[in-house]
């Protein structure tokens, strides 16, 4: 009887608006026509006021000229350059601060995470004082703390604070001697660029055969002599064509040299410092996730402290850290803007900052600025999705 | 323990030094100088310690002056604690009227006794102080700051600052991110390809640029978007600007909870016969939320950091106040001090709230 109420009572065809594939057409058109409208009411009243306060739209004004200096330019750049070209220089010195900021946070990130589960009491602690004080104190405060309280406290020109006479140290920045280039420095440089491809090579044949056969190369030694030696016998040969040139006190000021301004060294100093202390905490927690069974185990298979550190310790570790240290180095990235603040001439100070101002161009700026940054983050999240995927455990 | 001669307890009292001394002892062996390198270690870490936390201390505590009314008053030996004492005022509520002040601190002490209770285990209506706390709080400092009604005199948001300016920005940041993050959390899962496509569109648009550039965004871009003769102040596009920013990255921290829920909770739902908003409302949320607790109050511990930025369009929070007041020509050459008053006020407030989530994370760690 039952069978019959269920064959008698087939699931009616639901109203139209009970359906819930329509329910769901409807509602998708709903929100979109929403968003669609609210974009029209924002872009027709960004066009009225444009035109109201004369400015045209587009991104002609890069090509004006640009009639600023700027502090530091990594590449060649005068006052008669485009806009684009400042916007350029700028971008330069934002990627400059980021790489120089992941380099040292990386560093002292690992350093600090591995002292905070050192096995000696004190030592750890100290890493945990580092870690909790540096990571609860807003990034911006850090700078100006680096910037206006230390930096501006050294001393002027005159009283540098001297380095063996080579490197200088005072309110103006950070002097040290500039590599001179002569005839004959670009065979070095090759010489380098053919010592990291052999040793590349050397490494991968020995790799596999290794696999093959079992035997073992000194890889690390033959690439460290194929790395130094090969630059140092081509300088031999072309005699040493590399000279410094120290800077020197000339009237109130340094000449000569190269000079790394106050900005970009409290910069760098405080996205590091406070960077290391999240990495850090990526690499303890990493380590942590290894279970002591494969310590344990690689022990038990005769393999001594370091081969299992360096293969089996870390390769797992590698697999956890990686995709929260690239989370770090993103948002160091993005706190490089930070930079603006201390008038460190970076895309935020430069592009969205002075060049606004000149321009008038609010929207365009605005987007190309964020633009960028969404570029350099979709850039480093790709690769991350990249890397997880080729070290993601593949089990069978 | 009343009969007991004194003699007795004395000896125990040594007995117990005694075995605390040894237990000392080994401990210091096991975890001090267990081995050359580890002796090595500790060597080293002492000496940080001897080069950081004396001469600290001796400036920041003992060569520091703390009363008095001028620079005079300050030796420059240690710390010039006068200076933050100076400018208190200033430090906590900007240009805040100081007639009006109570009308924060009445609406501090609001927060506070509301906040206390939800501390407390035992508590019975929590969910009905949380509601007030998310609805009907906000509107009653709103009034007690703008003023302007039921007889008070109206205080422009031009005049808040100082850390009273840093808690406001903060606070409704948050708390008006967390509906819109929520929502964009359900686009992003939901099977709606276009619904989905704009959450995530959002949401990776804002978590992908510095929060420097939404402020910017908000002070200059904002204006051309109204109409012609609307404007809001500076304030409310800055919060604009954070509120936009705190949801996106609140809806990832909600996506994670989403994603925790065990799929047969909604399909348990779903035979149910409740509705999708039923369903979400009554059965995901509540287990998602409370599973995202802590997240979201690490999303609060960046926002408020964070708020810091505010300054570069002009908005004096308590760094922006500190920035001001060290260029009052008066008290030249503070910056330290004021430097590491603010860190110390930062410091209290993340740590604090960082071992808060902490201690959350284990409570709610109930496994499934």
């Amino acid at each position: 009887m039952a069978e019959e109420v269920i064959q008698s009572q087939k699931p009616s065809k639901p109203l139209v608006w009970n359906d819930p594939t329509y329910r769901a057409l409807f509602f998708q058109v709903l929100v979109l026509g929403g968003v669609v409208s609210l974009g029209y009411v924002l872009i027709s009243n960004t066009l009225t006021n444009l035109e109201r306060q004369g400015i045209a739209s587009g991104f002609g004004f890069l090509k004006g000229t640009a009639g600023f200096s700027i502090l530091m330019t990594l590449i060649d750049y005068s006052e008669e350059d485009s806009y684009f070209w400042a916007f350029i220089v700028s971008l330069l010195n934002t990627l400059l601060v980021a790489g120089i900021g992941i380099f040292f946070a990386t560093i002292l990130g690992f350093f600090i995470g591995v002292c905070r589960l050192s096995s000696n009491w004190m030592l750890s602690k100290i890493a945990a004082v580092y870690i909790e004080t540096l990571r609860n104190i807003p990034l911006l405060l850090q700078i100006f703390f680096w910037y206006f309280g230390v930096l501006r406290g050294l001393p002027s020109p005159g009283n540098s604070i001297n380095v063996f006479d080579t490197y200088f140290l005072n309110i103006r920045g950070l002097y040290s001697p500039s590599p001179i280039f002569e005839d004959g420095f670009s065979l070095i440089l090759w010489a380098l660029i053919t010592g990291f491809v052999a040793t590349f090579f050397i490494s991968r044949w020995a790799r596999k055969r290794q696999q093959e056969t079992g035997q073992q190369f000194p890889t690390f030694l033959s690439s460290i002599s194929l790395v130094i030696g090969l630059p140092l016998i081509a300088s031999v040969v072309a005699g040493f064509p590399l000279s410094w040139e120290y800077p020197v006190l000339r009237g109130f000021n340094f000449t000569g040299g190269f000079v790394v301004i106050p900005e970009l060294v409290a910069l760098s100093l405080a996205l590091s410092l406070y960077t290391a202390s999240f990495i850090a905490e990526i690499v303890r927690a990493g380590i942590l996730a290894i279970s002591r069974g494969q310590t344990e185990a690689s022990y038990a298979l005769g393999l001594q402290a370091w081969p299992t550190l360096r293969l089996v310790v870390i390769p797992q570790a590698l697999r956890v850290i990686i995709p929260p240290l690239t989370n770090q180095y993103l948002n160091l990235t993005k706190n490089s803007s930070l930079a603006a603040a201390i008038a460190y001439p970076d895309l935020v100070l430069v592009f969205a900052g002075t060049i606004l101002m000149q321009t008038g161009q609010a929207v365009e700026i605005i987007a190309i600025t964020m633009g960028v940054y969404l570029a350099i983050s979709l850039m480093i999240s790709a690769f991350m999705n990249w890397y997880n995927k080729k070290m993601a455990l593949v089990e069978s | 323990m009343s009969g007991k001669l004194p003699y007795k307890s004395i000896e125990y009292f040594f007995m117990s030094l005694n075995g605390k001394s040894i237990d000392l002892l080994r401990w210091m062996k096991s975890n001090l100088f267990s081995s050359s390198l580890n002796t090595l270690l500790t060597i080293i870490s002492l000496w940080i310690i001897y080069v950081s936390v004396p001469p600290f201390i001796q400036w920041a505590l003992l060569d520091a002056n703390w009363v008095g009314s001028s620079r005079d008053d300050c030796s420059r030996e240690g710390a010039c604690w006068v200076y933050i004492g100076f400018w208190f005022k200033q430090i906590m509520y900007g240009r805040y009227p100081e007639t009006e002040v109570w009308r924060v601190n009445v609406s501090y002490i609001l927060l506070v006794g509301a906040l206390i209770p939800l501390f407390i285990s035992g508590f019975k209506h929590k969910g009905l102080l949380t509601l007030f706390l998310l609805f009907v709080y906000p509107i009653i400092s709103y009034f007690l700051f703008i003023g302007d009604s039921f007889g008070l005199p109206l205080v422009e948001t031009s005049l808040w600052g100082g850390l009273f300016l840093t808690l406001v920005i903060s606070l409704v940041g948050i708390v008006a991110s967390l509906p819109i993050g929520i929502m964009l959390a359900l686009g992003r899962r939901s099977s709606m390809p276009i619904v989905s496509a704009i959450s995530i569109g959002f949401i990776e648009i804002w978590r992908g640029v510095p929060l420097i550039t939404v402020l910017f965004m908000s002070s200059v871009m904002f204006p051309l978007f109204l109409p012609e003769g609307m404007n809001f102040d500076k304030l409310i596009r800055a919060l604009v600007g954070v509120m936009l920013f705190s949801a996106a990255y609140i809806a990832e921290v909600v996506r994670g909870g989403l994603q925790a829920v065990p799929k047969g909770q909604i399909e348990a739902a779903e035979a149910l016969g409740m509705s999708y908003w039923n369903t979400m409302g009554l059965i995901v949320m509540p287990q998602a939320l409370k599973m995202v607790i802590p997240g979201i109050v690490n999303s609060f511990i960046a926002l408020f950091k964070d708020t810091t930025l505010v300054l570069t369009i002009g908005l004096f929070d308590l760094l922006g106040t500190i920035q001001i007041i060290g260029t009052n020509a008066d008290w030249l050459g503070f910056h330290i001090e004021g430097y590491v008053f603010t860190a110390f006020i930062f410091w209290t407030f993340c740590f604090g709230m960082s071992r808060y989530s902490m201690h959350l994370e284990k409570k709610l760690h109930t496994g499934h």
